[in-house]
């Protein structure tokens, strides 16, 4: 069902402008905290857009605050690595509960996924998404620049930074993997016209990933073991924690308006 | 029931709509007017009346709300009802704004976006800066010894810069 891709594209939006947003008031300086915030500004006004495409498509009272609020972890159907916490134990040199490392290698690798999937999108035959691809695609240029001149920064910086990179990249990547596997909604989306096959990215992707790798004097984890199925709603243990936060205000309050 | 008004009378009272709106300026930069930043599309008959069409400039651009309530209330303030219609297509760009708009963002602090066509690179070249990205010339002092303090500003649509010369910090609105 053509709704359900919007839901993913929407998914994958709206929960990592809620993890970036984790960041509002606690960024390691004034302009990264402001920086990040205005990616989830970014992210979430991209998630509205979705939603409210996907709930006139699916009808039976579906607003963007239902698909947003008042879907439960089953129903997401995000990549598992957009609802990563900041920071675990596989990360050795995570210093505190939001490690700045793992925030920047995140943004990276999904940006240059989305450059390159909203770019298809543009010309997508349904043409509200592809009205969103094109608004979208400005936007994700500039969070892709971002993190990627970070991700230099630190990979081609002190011994400390380029460890705490590496880190990341080594316990985020094999989540990549997700990317290139496809789910029965995007093989829909496809067929219909409305979506692309992500798996033709791939090449592209990783042009753009080991060119930055290379810059920025990292290594590219190997890929292989367990591919996370977040897109198809089967989710890691984190995500029911994002949703607690983001949703409790408008469960508690279902019917106030402001 | 009156008869539907003659076509001249809606373009009358559609120029009249244009009238009224043309003070409206951003929220967030209150020197640059809705229609030079090319949020004002258009003024049309719909089905249900009178439609003002606007489109957002960030897809997340908190000041969306405000200027729509501020387009039906100039509206309101003269009698006039009318529907505002958010369009996405096309896409909204800097690319719209006059020159003499641009010119007015600079009086006012904030250096005004270079047009798409300098910046647009492919993805790669962009995210990586290439060495021929145009340079930012300061609004006080005009020097293009300029750098980036940060992508991201005070609102979405502005970048951090500090001029080198005169030592001052200012916004940078960026290309979109």
């Amino acid at each position: 069902m053509s709704a359900h891709y919007l839901l993913h594209l929407a998914d994958n939006a709206l929960i990592l402008g809620q993890r970036n947003a984790e960041w509002c008031g606690h960024g390691p300086v004034l302009e990264e905290d402001i920086a990040l915030a205005n990616n989830s500004l970014d992210l979430i006004g991209q998630a509205r857009l979705l939603y409210q495409h996907a709930a006139e498509l699916l009808g039976h009272g579906a607003t963007e605050d239902s698909l947003a609020y008042f879907r439960d972890v089953p129903d997401f159907l995000n990549y598992t690595l957009l609802e990563l916490p900041h920071s675990n134990a596989l990360l050795p040199t995570a210093s505190s509960d939001r490690d700045f490392a793992t925030t920047i290698v995140r943004n990276f690798l999904y940006s240059a996924l989305m450059v390159l999937v909203w770019e298809k999108l543009q010309n997508s035959q349904d043409s509200q998404l592809a009205a969103i691809a094109a608004k979208s695609l400005k936007e994700v240029r500039y969070h892709l620049r971002h993190a990627r001149d970070w991700l230099v920064r630190m990979g081609d910086g002190t011994a400390e930074s380029h460890t705490r990179a590496q880190n990341a990249l080594n316990h985020l990547f094999a989540y990549t993997q997700e990317f290139w596997t496809p789910s029965a909604h995007e093989t829909a989306a496809c067929q219909s016209g409305m979506g692309m096959d992500a798996s033709s990215l791939q090449a592209d992707w990783n042009t753009l990933v080991d060119q930055a790798l290379a810059q920025a004097t990292l290594s590219r984890p190997a890929s292989g073991g367990f591919v996370s199925t977040g897109k198809q709603a089967v989710h890691s243990e984190h995500l029911g924690f994002v949703l607690a936060e983001m949703q409790s205000l408008a469960r508690a309050h279902p019917t106030a308006t402001w | 029931m009156t008869a539907p008004p003659k076509p001249d009378a809606r373009q009358a009272l559609h120029d009249r709509v244009w009238d009224l709106l043309a003070p409206l300026t951003d929220p967030e930069i209150p020197v640059i007017t809705l229609r030079d930043l090319g949020v004002l599309r258009d003024v049309r008959d719909g089905a249900d009346g009178l439609q003002v069409v606007i489109t957002p400039t960030y897809s997340g651009c908190p000041a969306m709300g405000q200027i729509e309530d501020d387009v039906k209330a100039a509206l309101a303030a003269h009698g006039i009802e009318a529907q505002v219609i958010t369009q996405l297509s096309p896409v909204w760009t800097t690319d719209w704004m006059p020159a003499q708009a641009k010119e007015k963002l600079r009086a006012y602090g904030i250096a005004p976006p270079h047009t798409r066509d300098a910046e647009q690179l492919s993805v790669v070249q962009f995210a990586a800066r290439a060495p021929h990205a145009p340079s930012v010339a300061c609004p006080q002092c005009a020097s293009v010894n300029t750098t980036e303090t940060s992508h991201f500003g005070s609102t979405a649509c502005k970048a951090m810069y500090k001029c080198l010369d005169c030592l001052e910090p200012f916004d940078y609105f960026k290309p979109y």
